[in-house]
């Protein structure tokens, strides 16, 4: 009998199956949460836990019978006796319940980790054009093996190609084998004409000398792994969030506003290690905050776009080089702006934003009550299609309803084969 | 050892030495005095998450991946993490050696339990059975879960994981018709088949009479009647074993395809006297880990304490609840085996009356660990019942049959444990657990060589209970998908008419596959 003891194997042997098992639900699995992330608060349903899935997709079909007169033995009689017919409805006429039937059918329900969530949410999306790419010192080398090399540190030795080449040397040089020594021992040992025990002598001494002379192993033939530093590329970003938290914005667009930066901030901090987000919110003037403040912070105000637009630059200008980072921008806000700040506005986003961003989105946002084509061009939006129409690469998009974010959002930042002008 | 050797354990800890020192005991027990013959036993310890790992890999240690194992393991993890779902204390392997896991959180009572009752009850059942005998390898089932695991990560590697996928869909779909339900032919040998051709010529020869060729004969079969059993009988037609069929004559099947499809039909091969044993599987280990635990208890190996632990899990195990409780789900083979077992024992021992007459080979006659092996040896659970079921035991389950026809007002109580419905009732019982009437009867009948090369199944439906049908579709689209070509199902009734027919092509995709 033997015991083993297996509790120190690695576990989750199920893991891969799990994986393979989610890849294949993962249609299945981000129609749902597309449909729950409409009516559930987007925090809850990237929390991930339980979801629940059509089996249609996942269905592991067998020949299988229903119905037809059935006979069953089961125990616990009390009161019936043969010939007694029981009503079919209801538990008391005694059909025994079948596992497994009613249950399999409607939906397959699991647990799945945040993890796993968020990745099946987000799989399709990228940031867009991460093109320039610049390679930061720290943290980013890693070790490549490079082929072998005849000098380096001992630890790093390859015994199997020094061993092999040494073979190659003795075999070339015809170092004489051990074996051929102990032959031509034996035979001198049993000689006994004393010219042939002359020859072989001599014939063993020329041999033990050849030994003496080729190594076994010759510093010629240590070999070392080679590995080479390669710097690996890391692309840093910065997102910058604006939003407009004047009085002109309702509750109803600044949870639409929110609702798009928390998948976006749930996407970036997924997606990429090196993105730094500020958060620039503004009524007619603007400030940096930190992100509590940006989504719940109260405020009030007028609404002076151009304020936001100049903040940015500065920002940039003093902390993000766009010579090392790329830069991106979304701004939302219900399309407001004063008609005075118009040239402003225009001048900033032309001359100092949109030269040194990769990507620039503007999310209008507007009343639950009208549909988005029904929306009457703002004086923001004018002004941004205008600029579009010149040649600006910026991207515009409206929204009215909880349930267009999502579909919005997945466009905006839809994986894309090749760069393309988005145009609204 | 003595055989007051002191106690094997105290309290509930156990350790590495405490399990040998368990294990010999049993063994003792188990071997001298109840006479099991087992496989050498290999012992494994494993956490809570490894059983699930293992709950989800039909219990074995080694599988192939497939997404449907991940479902299974998802929704284990569901209802084991919600506290819905206890786990096993054990999983036993019919393999050589026979492999249990015990769990690491058992008490030092409960690996005694496990070990009487997987290392040693089912441990003999599955060398002694005839139908593992029959069925199943023990000593190479390991190594071929090695190679096939290996033989599909490689044909993913190869093909593509998509096309493995689907083939592998596939084959699960008809798993439960890729079993051959009776041993297979024997290999034609030349040699004996010139000699049973010559007897016959001899014979021919030596009752030859010219009387014979002046008696009119029937009609005589056309020639396409001719070729066309000539055509089943060279496909090997009616098959029931349809993975079989698919893997020898599908005709566009990729030989990586087709190695898969005798995996998957290998398996399942393995498995199926694991499902005709279930009552008497659970019931022999069950009756064998009472013996040897009150046995240990006897010898005073066993506190007192961790014997009435034991008893605790004990009657946990072999309760059976009734029809109108919350808590039944059919019978409990745990429950109904152990009392069949220790049923015999008593016909066996301390026969009355009824069973002289119910049981006249037994009764009486003594020695009941030998009549109990040899029931183990020689029956599955349908022929077991129909055998051994006792009017005391139908009395004590108070057993009952119901008959429910959907065309009638109600369900019809047929037969309950009285001397009437005795007979009836263990009919009926043992029908309950025969694979034929489980499993849908379906078959290959024929396929359409001259014409477009439908492959034609059949499914004789048996008491009205005819298929499934949006499962059916996609077993049949999948089966389609092997075959290639158009496949046709046809539910006929005892009297032949037909009652439904299913048409299924194949999907485009998988004929360049």
């Amino acid at each position: 009998m033997y015991i083993v003891d297996r509790r120190l194997n690695p576990g989750s042997k199920s893991l891969e199956n799990r994986q393979r098992f989610l890849r294949r639900a993962k249609a299945l699995v981000q129609g749902a949460v597309k449909k729950t992330s409409q009516e559930r608060d987007i925090k809850d349903v990237l929390e991930g836990g339980e979801v629940a899935i059509p089996l249609d997709g996942m269905a592991e079909p067998r020949f299988r019978r229903e119905g037809g007169t059935r006979d069953m033995v089961i125990p616990g009689n009390k009161k019936f006796i043969e010939g007694d017919v029981l009503p079919r409805s209801g538990q008391s006429g005694g059909s025994p319940s079948e596992p497994g039937e009613g249950d399999g059918e409607d939906a397959f329900r699991f647990v799945l980790s945040r993890d796993e969530f968020v990745d099946l949410f987000l799989d399709d999306l990228e940031l867009p054009d991460l093109a320039k790419r610049r390679l930061t010192e720290a943290e980013s080398v890693t070790l490549q093996r490079a082929g072998y090399t005849t000098s380096g540190s001992p630890a790093n030795i390859s015994i199997g190609r020094t061993v092999r080449l040494a073979l190659a040397r003795r075999v070339a040089l015809r170092r004489p084998r051990r074996e051929t020594i102990a032959e031509l021992e034996a035979a001198l040992a049993e000689c006994i004409d004393d010219d042939r025990r002359a020859v072989l002598a001599a014939e063993l001494e020329a041999l033990k000398a050849k030994v003496k002379r080729i190594p076994f192993i010759d510093p010629l033939d240590i070999r070392f792994r080679r590995f080479e530093s390669v710097p690996k590329p890391v692309a840093q970003a910065v997102m910058f969030c604006l939003m407009d938290v004047s009085g002109s914005m309702s509750e109803h667009m600044k949870d639409l506003a929110k609702r798009f930066y928390m998948l976006l901030y749930v996407f970036l901090t997924r997606r990429y290690r090196h993105v730094e987000i500020v958060f620039i919110r503004h009524t007619d003037r603007a400030e940096e905050v930190d992100e509590n403040t940006f989504f719940h912070g109260p405020a009030s105000g007028g609404t002076l776009v151009s304020s936001a637009l100049a903040a940015m630059s500065d920002i940039v200008r003093a902390r993000f080089s766009p010579a090392d980072w790329n830069i991106y921008a979304a701004q939302a806000s219900d399309g407001d702006n004063s008609y005075a700040d118009s040239e402003l506005t225009s001048r900033l986003l032309t001359e100092m934003i949109l030269p040194v961003t990769q990507f620039f989105a503007y999310l209008e946002v507007g009343d639950t009550s009208g549909g988005p084509f029904d929306m009457p061009d703002s004086s923001l939006w004018s002004l941004y299609q205008r600029l579009q129409a010149e040649g600006a690469p910026l991207s515009m998009r409206k929204v009215s309803d909880r349930s267009e974010i999502f579909p919005v959002f997945k466009d905006l930042f839809h994986r894309r084969a090749k760069q393309e002008k988005v145009a609204s | 050892m003595t055989a007051t050797g002191g106690r094997l354990f105290e309290g509930a800890d156990w350790d590495f030495q405490a399990l040998q020192r368990i294990h010999d005991a049993c063994e003792e027990v188990a071997l001298d005095e109840l006479g099991l013959e087992v496989y050498p036993n290999q012992i494994e310890v494993i956490t809570a998450e490894q059983m699930l790992d293992a709950y989800s890999s039909v219990g074995m240690p080694l599988f192939y991946k497939h997404w449907s194992f991940g479902k299974q393991f998802a929704h284990q993890e569901t209802f084991y993490r919600k506290g819905l779902m206890g786990l096993a204390y054990e999983i036993v392997i019919n393999s050589s050696p026979c492999i249990s896991y015990l769990m690491e959180e058992n008490t030092a009572t409960m690996q005694t339990l496990v070990i009487a009752h997987a290392a040693f009850g089912h441990n003999h059942f599955f060398k002694n059975n005839y139908l593992f005998k029959q069925w199943t390898d023990a000593d190479g089932i390991l190594d071929y879960l090695d190679f096939a695991k290996n033989y599909i990560a490689q044909c993913e590697e190869r093909h593509g994981r998509l096309a493995v996928e689907m083939t592998l869909d596939a084959a699960h779909a008809l798993m439960s018709h890729g079993i051959d339900r009776y041993p297979g032919k024997k290999k034609l040998d030349l040699r004996a088949e010139e000699k049973r051709a010559g007897d016959r010529r001899q014979h021919e020869e030596s009752a030859f009479n010219d009387l014979w060729r002046t008696v009119p004969t029937g009609k005589v079969k056309t020639r396409s009647a001719l070729s066309a059993e000539r055509r089943r009988t060279l496909l090997g037609l009616p098959q029931e074993n349809i993975l079989y069929f698919l893997e020898k004559t599908a005709p566009r099947l990729q030989p990586w395809q087709r190695e898969i499809l005798r995996i998957v039909r290998h398996i399942a091969q393995y498995f199926y006297p694991q499902s005709q044993t279930k009552v008497m599987n659970e019931g022999t280990a069950t009756y064998v880990h009472y013996r040897i635990m009150s046995r240990l208890h006897e010898q005073g190996r066993l506190s007192d304490g961790n014997f009435l632990e034991f008893l605790q899990s004990h009657t946990n195990v072999v309760f059976q609840p009734g029809f109108d409780d919350q808590r039944f789900s059919g019978f409990n083979p745990y429950a109904l085996g152990f009392a069949m077992m220790q049923d015999i024992e008593r016909i066996v021992t301390k026969p009355d009356e009824e069973d002289r007459e119910w049981f006249p080979d037994i009764a009486g006659k003594g020695d009941a660990m030998a009549v109990l092996r040899d029931v183990w040896a020689n029956y599955r659970d349908e022929s077991f019942i129909s055998q051994f079921l006792s009017p005391r035991l139908m009395r004590h389950f108070r057993m009952f049959h119901l008959h429910d026809d959907p065309t009638e007002a109600g369900i019809l109580v047929d037969a309950i444990h009285n001397e009437r419905g005795y007979r009836r009732i263990r009919r009926e019982l043992a029908r309950q657990y025969d694979v034929g009437y489980i499993d849908p009867n379906i078959e290959v009948v024929d396929v359409d060589l001259a014409g477009d090369r439908r492959l034609m199944l059949r499914h004789a439906v048996v008491k009205g209970a005819q298929l499934q049908e949006t499962d059916t579709k996609r077993v049949l689209q999948h089966l389609a998908d092997l075959w290639t070509y158009d496949v046709s199902l046809v539910e006929v009734d005892t009297s032949g008419n037909v009652l439904k027919e299913y048409v299924v092509s194949p999907r485009a995709v998988s004929a360049a596959a």
